[in-house]
């Protein structure tokens, strides 16, 4: 398919171990108006903070898509465990949802 | 409570047409598999800036010209997105560029096409950035959350490309003879590179069918292709240019146009790194890298010694915290 490039008859996967050289890496996040928060919008790499807004706004806004960016070092994000799902989101309280009570349709929207 | 193994989650997860995330398990060939096909599309859209650069400084009016440097910006842009989200996966950026550099991974063939006439701008947004968005808006349903949300991304930007690239076939078709000329040269060298793009028929794809399964592929490289070229060939009538092909024709009984073999063992020599510019693209390439070492390098150290100017020191921060103590005091 389009850019993809079919492999080649003995061709073998190159070992790739995640060396970290360069520029550090920043997640960036857009606010795409007044009002709205910012959205994780995707990352660049860059010397220093200002460099990385600098890139974040060619890379990411060439359209009109903020109107704000803020950048933040990856290595500075944590995250909940990925396997806590089950225990951590659980909804097991339909008592916190609207629809769990019955009004009677004489009282109407509500 | 039921234990799932993290291959019964992903199994599920694929299953249910859901998004495999990038700290989800998921099968070590999953994992390489999708790093060749982000790593690879991404060198293409970097290696595709070239052949469409090569034109700027010659653009035949400042409107086409500033049309032209967005464009192959927006392909900057795009390799950017792919980039990084390959980065998901565990790989250096660092490492992805010397693979490109030194051949172990690819980009598309289709870049290794010279780019001879203004005529060529147009057929490549026309035909090139058409066949592309065939694809890659299949691709915005693929397994992988970041690739897919890169895909989403790109596919509202590369409409522009399309219609630019039409945009200048219209305006030379509809030009001087020697202008329809340059047009009609542009879609013979084009075309079958164009229907080449999709990659080998089904039958000699042996990948395609693990990658259906894994939900990387959502359609097959000849559903896509014969979707390109019945949706490519109104608009080559509409131009009243003719396309290559003599076998080309409308079939009433399958609903599509039927059309000529494409010539696998050219296609297969470009990959193998004999078409006319592989080597070209390849040498800018690395030139531009290492001509820009030492601007990364300054740009390094001086983040480096403004960092450990700004550092605050014990006795700044205690200062600090004294005088906020007291503002606190006074409110
Ligand atoms: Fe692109
Ligand atoms: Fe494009």
């Amino acid at each position: 398919m389009s850019y993809d490039v079919p492999r080649m008859a003995g061709e073998v996967d190159p070992e790739l171990g995640g060396r970290r050289t360069g520029y550090p890496l920043w997640e960036v996040f857009v606010r795409a108006d007044r009002g709205l928060t910012h959205v994780h919008a995707g990352s660049v790499h860059a010397p220093d903070a200002e460099t990385a807004i600098q890139s974040a706004r060619d890379v990411y806004t060439r359209r009109n898509e903020g109107v704000s960016i803020w950048v933040v070092p990856s290595s500075a994000i944590r995250a909940s465990d990925p396997d806590a799902k089950g225990d951590w989101f659980d909804d097991d309280k339909p008592y916190r949802h609207p629809t769990f009570y019955e009004i009677p349709e004489e009282v109407g929207h509500m | 409570m039921t234990v799932t193994t993290g291959q019964e989650a992903f199994d599920t997860l694929i299953a249910a047409k859901q998004k495999i995330e990038p700290r989800d398990w998921m099968p070590e060939e999953y994992r390489r598999t999708m790093i060749r096909q982000i790593a690879q599309h991404a060198h293409s859209e970097v290696i595709g800036q070239q052949p469409e650069g090569n034109w700027i400084t010659r653009a035949p009016s400042l409107r086409r010209k500033a049309i032209l440097v967005a464009k192959v910006q927006d392909e900057a842009g795009h390799g950017l997105y792919l980039y990084s989200a390959c980065e998901t996966l565990g790989v250096a950026r660092d490492e992805l560029n010397e693979l490109l550099h030194n051949g172990r991974q690819k980009y598309s063939s289709i870049f290794n096409y010279p780019t001879l006439s203004w005529a060529d701008m147009g057929a490549i947004g026309w035909l090139v950035d058409g066949a592309a968005i065939t694809n890659q808006v299949a691709l915005t349903r693929t397994s992988y959350g970041p690739y897919a949300r890169a895909m989403i991304r790109i596919c509202k930007e590369e409409s522009f490309h399309q219609r630019q690239g039409y945009e200048i076939m219209l305006t030379l078709a509809r030009g001087t003879e020697a202008q329809k000329d340059m047009a009609q040269d542009a879609l013979d060298r084009w075309w079958w590179p164009s229907l080449a793009m999709f990659g080998p028929p089904d039958d000699q794809s042996p990948h395609t069918e693990q990658s259906m399964r894994w939900g990387i592929k959502v359609e097959t490289n000849d559903q896509l292709r014969q979707r390109f070229v019945d949706m490519t060939v109104p608009q080559a009538q509409f131009l009243g240019l003719e396309i290559p092909d003599p076998e080309l024709a409308w079939n009433e009984e399958r609903g599509h146009y039927d059309f000529g073999d494409i010539d696998w063992e050219d296609f297969w020599e470009v990959v193998k790194g004999n078409g006319p510019c592989n080597r070209d693209r390849i040498a800018h390439k690395v030139k531009a890298w290492e001509d820009g070492a030492w601007v990364r390098e300054a740009a390094l150290a001086h983040a480096a010694k403004r960092s450990a100017a700004a550092e605050p020191t014990a006795n700044t921060v205690n200062a600090a915290n004294t005088v906020n103590a007291a503002n606190k005091e006074l409110s």
